[in-house]
């Protein structure tokens, strides 16, 4: 009854056939069930943004998801921002203004920004303050991930 | 931190959905709308229910709509919905205002406004909401439909009316008069963090005096409610520092404070004197 169910997770647009428990959650299977270890589990209950993707059009806690609720919807994760050697312009801004140290909560910050502006271009520094509190870092101090995201903004504008 | 084992139902509408609350609520079965309340507590196993009833594919719950004077919520309705305001005037100003004070972005593209309804968290900015301006409660059973006031929904922290086979379809808001005015206040800690205290203030000016205030407390005792003593310092009273101060000394006398790890009662205390002071120093227009 509590056995597995046969979904498919459409992960940077490739198609992942898996049998897993409903009680999966999407960050497991993202990670054990398809191999994709970009996305980092830190508290599994909602609060430090590490498991941070993008489901449909919204960025998402994956810990707080079903593998078997995102059946079928395009998902993307940090693996699939880089175009082959080309960096995505957030993750060159994160290197350039020292937006990471170690590196943890990077994946989860880059897929919240990446959604949040490709939905909202001309965001206000005052909204994207808000979206940026979302997720936590124990490196950085926040001020260079805040520079590395509006540096990025302008120049996604540009 | 992983979830104990369920069955997992997917209801396709509303009746399918009530179906399946009749058969599984009594043998342990819950719905699922966002999941931002319900997973962390399965997460830590607090909750281990054995059936989910996974609304998000019923279409119609996904509804926001005026009719007359009230604003219907349907029961898939993100918080993300609100960060635009889906009314008029004042009324979209409030529920846009309110929403960024819920959790963080990613949370609220999931989480719903009739979730936080049904979770009755007493720090939940919907249910001081929904208190203050008297939402109706909408729950559908396969026995019926009845819908519930307000005052008799929450009753106590994370407890409510609703029985073990309803689901709470709609919440029905009634909109702000036009000419009305609002203020909030909401203090805690961090970004993003539930209330320790929080105030929502609504009211009109005629005559140059406030008419039928509403002012709602949240986070300060088991579930929000309206403080008539608060109330009753501002009716017929000029939009100044005195008549703030007096509603808010009479919301600090008035409440039964809660208290937990965050704040004792004392404190509780002057929080809700400052909330109270702060929501209606931001409601004059
Ligand atoms: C880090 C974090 C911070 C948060 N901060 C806040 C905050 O500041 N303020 C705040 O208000 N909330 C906060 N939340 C909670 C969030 O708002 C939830 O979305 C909300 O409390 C529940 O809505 P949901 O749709 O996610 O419900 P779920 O988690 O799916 O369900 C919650 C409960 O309600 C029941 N339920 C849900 N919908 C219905 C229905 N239609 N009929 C009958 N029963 C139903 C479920 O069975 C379950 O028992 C936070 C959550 C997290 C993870
Ligand atoms: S792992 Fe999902 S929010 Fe922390
Ligand atoms: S860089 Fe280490 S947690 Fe953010």
């Amino acid at each position: 009854m509590t056995g597995k169910v046969a979904i498919t997770l459409n992960i940077n647009g490739r198609d992942h056939a898996i049998s897993v428990e409903p009680r999966r959650t999407l960050a497991d299977a993202i990670r054990e069930n398809c191999g994709q270890t970009g996305t980092h589990i830190g508290c599994e209950h909602g609060v430090c943004g590490a498991c941070t993707v993008i489901v449909g059009d919204d960025p998402v806690r994956s810990c707080l998801m079903f593998a078997a609720q995102a059946d079928g919807v395009p998902i993307r994760t940090v693996e699939g921002l880089a175009k082959g050697d080309t960096l995505h312009p957030l993750q060159r801004a994160f290197m350039d203004h020292h937006g990471l140290q170690c590196g943890f909560c990077t994946p989860g910050f880059l897929m919240l920004a990446t959604a949040v502006l490709e939905r909202e271009p001309n965001i206000t520094d005052d909204d994207l303050l808000d979206v940026l509190a979302s997720n936590l870092c124990r490196c950085t101090g926040y001020q260079n991930i805040i520079k590395a995201v509006r540096a990025a903004a302008a120049e996604m504008r540009a | 931190m992983k979830p104990a084992p369920f069955v997992r139902h997917v209801p396709a509408t509303v009746g399918g959905a009530t179906d399946m609350l009749a058969e599984f609520g009594p043998q342990d079965g819950r719905i699922l709308a966002g999941g931002q309340s319900l997973v962390p507590i399965m997460a830590f196993r607090m909750a281990r229910p054995a059936h989910l009833i996974d609304i998000n594919g019923v279409a119609e719950l996904a509804r926001v709509s005026r009719i007359d004077n009230t604003l219907s919520i349907g029961a898939t309705v993100r918080h993300a919905a609100f960060h635009r305001p889906v009314a008029d005037a004042e009324m979209g100003r409030m529920l846009s205002t309110v929403v960024r004070h819920i959790a963080h972005y990613p949370i609220r593209t999931r989480g719903t406004f009739c979730g936080s309804i049904a979770h009755a968290d007493p720090a939940s900015e919907w249910c001081l909401v929904a208190s203050t301006l008297g939402a109706e409660m909408v729950a559908r059973s396969k026995r019926g439909q009845r819908v519930i006031a307000a005052e008799d929904f929450f009753e106590g922290i994370m407890s409510t009316a609703l029985a073990e086979d309803e689901l709470l379809t709609e919440v029905r808001l009634p909109i702000l008069p036009s000419q009305a005015h609002f203020g909030f206040y909401e203090f805690n800690r961090r970004a993003g963090d539930f209330a320790i205290a929080m105030a929502l203030v609504t009211y009109r000016v005629t005559d140059g005096v406030i008419a039928e205030p509403r002012v709602g407390l949240g986070g300060a005792e088991a579930r929000p409610r309206r403080i008539p003593e608060a109330e009753a310092a501002l009716k017929g009273r000029p939009l100044e520092a005195k008549t703030f101060q007096a509603a808010a000394e009479a919301a600090a006398q008035a409440i039964d404070p809660i208290e937990d790890i965050q704040a004792d009662a004392e404190y509780r205390r002057e929080l809700v004197r400052a909330v109270t002071r702060r929501a209606l120093e931001r409601s004059v227009p």
